[in-house]
């Protein structure tokens, strides 16, 4: 018998956000039919204001443009894993559900088979610009049943950074770009020889770093091997997940070659959950690190007010791109994910939340956007405009990873999948478990994770 | 108004009616709401619909080795850091603290009560700076010529522990504190005159007269201890591995990482229950007449 034991507490819910909207409500806003209620993150930082001062001016051009209408916004103010949970109890019931929400792609197909979104495809057929968005990026908000649930505001690539001041250190050039894993990690070789002191390769690995291992770290190798091109965690025709095959295993013996030949950072830091703020913060800014296996917004934390501010870190660093294991076509390899805007199934005005979405995706409030949260563009007509990609150094890099990125294959599965896949590195990284172990251990945690939804691999 | 008709015993309970409705409301309501959902397959996300499923999530509770595991860690913890820790170690500078002049049992005080009202999260940090790979544990270390390490990845358990010691040792100082102010100098020192040593008059005289204190520290630790959660988050996040996930994290990983919120609700009843175990046992212990 199919429960929904979630109405109490939805119902309670509903009671504490409509005494809070009550209270927030200014003279002007009101529950109207005219009214437009967008749901979006807020940042937990007091001082971070960059997306409340872009959609204040998104609304104000849609109320000019739209009269008589009204935007009511109902911020979230929480970390990524609460806001999910905050967002899916929100949209459960119609008393709670705005008109617009802001979903990651990480968890919008878990959303989409919750019946939580409506499908836009209608709208979208009707929407010029749609055409004007990049094919992967497209990809990213669409359900198992081939509907799009949502259009992207951003994403985000990553690729190999490097310290050209160790590399000059030891004799590397200083406009290296790897085309093998096995060129990676002969640099890394010659750095531990030459710069001792200095960490040679750093790549996210286990459980403490969550899904920074699995997308950072393993997923930019996994998608390099075997043709380069294919998804190697899920198969479409099949709608199964692929057990640990060759390109799996390769990928794990490459962290266990970086740990174990002590290329890497040590393994007791590298499995310390404050990692990466070390990395960004520290190992980068200081030179003691050579090759950081990472994201495209890392200059956001060396930037004026950041704390860690590091002027010359565009001079400093150099940039190279993920390379496929033997280099074989296309050569490069990138992950992507990042955030869309959806329409709740349940929302009051459907049609005036997507006039909404098209005020926020004309071509230059999407500029505005990427250049204020240093996001990399999904249109192909900002991502070629100059103003954008002249913005910070880096952007026109790691824009053009765009056209061959891969989005993960973020069914209801994706986070236990994520999760075995960070319990299968952190034992190679350890030394615990052989590759083949390791492996094995996925192959066990898959099937359980995916209710043994698993082919071959 | 219908003063007149309305019966005098009802009428006087009328002030405590809004308490009951809370507690009816925030405390009764959620409990038994979980109760109800550790029994479905709920998904915060991923399901269309959630069924009932029986004893599943528990029958797959004690079947999954990474609940073994949280169980054996949180008993570990609890023991360490609790019974043993904070328990011994606030009774020993509560003690000390009696015999002290004036000025070094408030320094002492001080300090002691400053870790405890910190708040969980900062303490968590300075702990994580503590003992991290060159924190300030490893520079000591290494200034002695001791051999270094990072104590979060090679006894992330004990670290946690210790952690939790520093942090709740206040609590249980302040009531010994208490406890030993209201045992009557007279008797102690009938028995110093009669001859009996330091040790004789602890174990026949104070740890007697301070059992019921004994008893309601070890109770009230005990639960804040098992549901420790954040100090741990912030120092190991569970890990190396699970090897310092106890109760609480693998009930956070399962019910919002995973979105598995009927087993995680499952996990926490679970939790639930080792609490009442470890205060059936104390009741029995404050029971007891001396």
């Amino acid at each position: 018998m199919p429960v929904r034991p979630t109405a109490a507490l939805t119902a309670l819910l509903t009671t504490v956000l409509a005494a809070g909207a009550l209270t927030a409500c200014d003279a002007g806003s009101g529950e109207g039919p005219d009214t437009l209620r967008v749901s979006y993150k807020q940042s937990t930082d007091n001082s971070v204001k960059v997306m409340d001062t872009y959609l204040a001016g998104i609304k104000k051009q849609f109320e000019c443009e739209h009269p008589g209408k009204k935007v009511e916004f109902v911020p979230i103010k929480a970390p990524d894993s609460e806001y999910y949970t905050k967002l899916q109890q929100m949209l459960r019931s119609p008393r709670t559900a705005p008109d617009l929400v802001y979903e990651d792609t990480f968890l919008i197909n878990s959303d989409i088979t919750s019946g939580y979104l409506k499908p836009l495809d209608p709208y979208l057929a009707k929407w010029p610009d749609w055409g004007r968005f990049i094919g992967t990026a497209k990809a990213a908000a669409r359900g198992q049943d081939g509907k799009t649930y949502g259009v992207p505001d951003g994403t985000d690539t990553r690729g190999l950074w490097f310290d050209k001041r160790v590399f000059r250190k030891a004799g590397l050039p200083a406009d290296w770009q790897p085309r093998t894993w096995d060129e990676i990690l002969a640099a890394a070789r010659t750095i531990k020889r030459k710069v001792p002191g200095v960490t040679p390769l750093n790549l996210y690995t286990g459980k403490p770093a969550g899904e920074e291992a699995t997308m950072q770290g393993f997923e930019e190798l996994l998608y390099g091997t075997n043709d380069g091109r294919s998804d190697p965690l899920y198969d479409a025709a099949s709608k199964k997940w692929i057990a640990a095959g060759q390109g799996f295993k390769d990928a794990l013996a490459f962290v266990h070659s970086v740990f174990q030949e002590k290329l890497g950072p040590d393994v007791s830091d590298a499995l310390d959950p404050n990692y990466s703020t070390t990395v960004r913060g520290e190992l980068l800014p200081e030179g003691r690190l050579g090759i950081d296996l990472d994201g495209s917004w890392l200059p956001q934390d060396w930037l004026p007010g950041s704390g860690h501010e590091w002027k010359d870190w565009s001079k400093e660093t150099g940039l190279a791109s993920m390379p496929t294991q033997h280099g074989q076509a296309p050569g490069k390899v990138s992950m992507s994910g990042g955030w869309t805007w959806s329409i709740p199934a349940r929302a009051a005005h459907p049609d005036l939340a997507f006039d909404f979405i098209r005020t926020l995706q004309t071509r230059d409030n999407a500029r505005k956007w990427y250049i204020a949260n240093s996001g990399i563009a999904v249109r192909a007509d900002v991502a070629s405009d100059p103003a954008y990609a002249g913005a910070q150094p880096g952007i026109k890099f790691f824009t053009d990873l765009v056209a061959t990125t891969h989005y993960r294959p973020a069914f209801p599965a994706y986070p236990k999948v994520s999760t075995a896949i960070q319990e299968a590195m952190e034992g190679v990284t350890t030394g615990d478990r052989t590759v083949a172990q390791a492996a094995g251990d996925y192959d066990a945690a898959l099937k359980d994770a995916t209710g043994g939804q698993v082919v071959g691999g | 108004m219908r003063r007149r008709g309305a019966a005098p015993g009802l009428l006087r309970a009328l002030p405590l009616a809004p308490a009951v409705v809370l507690l009816l409301l925030f405390l009764a309501g959620p409990i038994a709401y979980c109760v109800l959902i550790a029994f479905t397959d709920l998904q915060l996300t991923g399901q269309a619909h959630s069924s009932f499923v029986g004893f599943a999530n528990f029958r797959r509770a004690f079947a999954d080795p990474a609940f073994l595991n949280a169980v054996w860690l949180t008993l570990v913890f609890t023991v360490l850091s609790s019974i043993v820790g904070q328990n011994t170690l606030g009774l020993a500078l509560a003690a000390l603290m009696k015999r002290a002049s004036r000025p070094v049992r408030a320094v002492a005080g001080a300090v002691v009560v400053t870790a405890w009202v910190l708040p969980e999260v900062v303490a968590g940090f300075l702990l994580y700076a503590f003992f991290r790979r060159e924190g300030t544990l490893d520079a000591v270390l290494g200034w002695l010529r001791l051999p270094r390490q990072n104590w979060l990845y090679t006894l992330p358990i004990l670290a946690v522990s210790f952690a939790n010691v520093w942090r709740g040792t206040a609590f249980s100082m302040l009531v010994y504190s208490a406890a030993l102010d209201e045992i009557p100098a007279e008797i102690s020192e009938a028995a110093e005159v009669d001859g009996a040593g330091g040790l004789r008059r602890l174990w026949h005289i104070t740890l007697p007269m301070i059992r019921r204190s004994i008893g309601t520290n070890l109770m009230l630790n005990t639960l804040q201890t098992l549901s420790v959660f954040g100090l741990i988050w912030v120092m190991t996040r569970g890990g190396p591995g699970d090897r310092s996930q106890t109760l609480p994290l693998l009930m956070y990983e399962q019910a919002f990482q995973n979105s598995m919120i009927g087993y995680g609700t499952a996990v926490a009843l679970l939790l639930l229950l080792v609490g009442a175990l470890f205060s059936a046992v104390y009741l029995r212990l404050l029971r007891t007449e001396v």
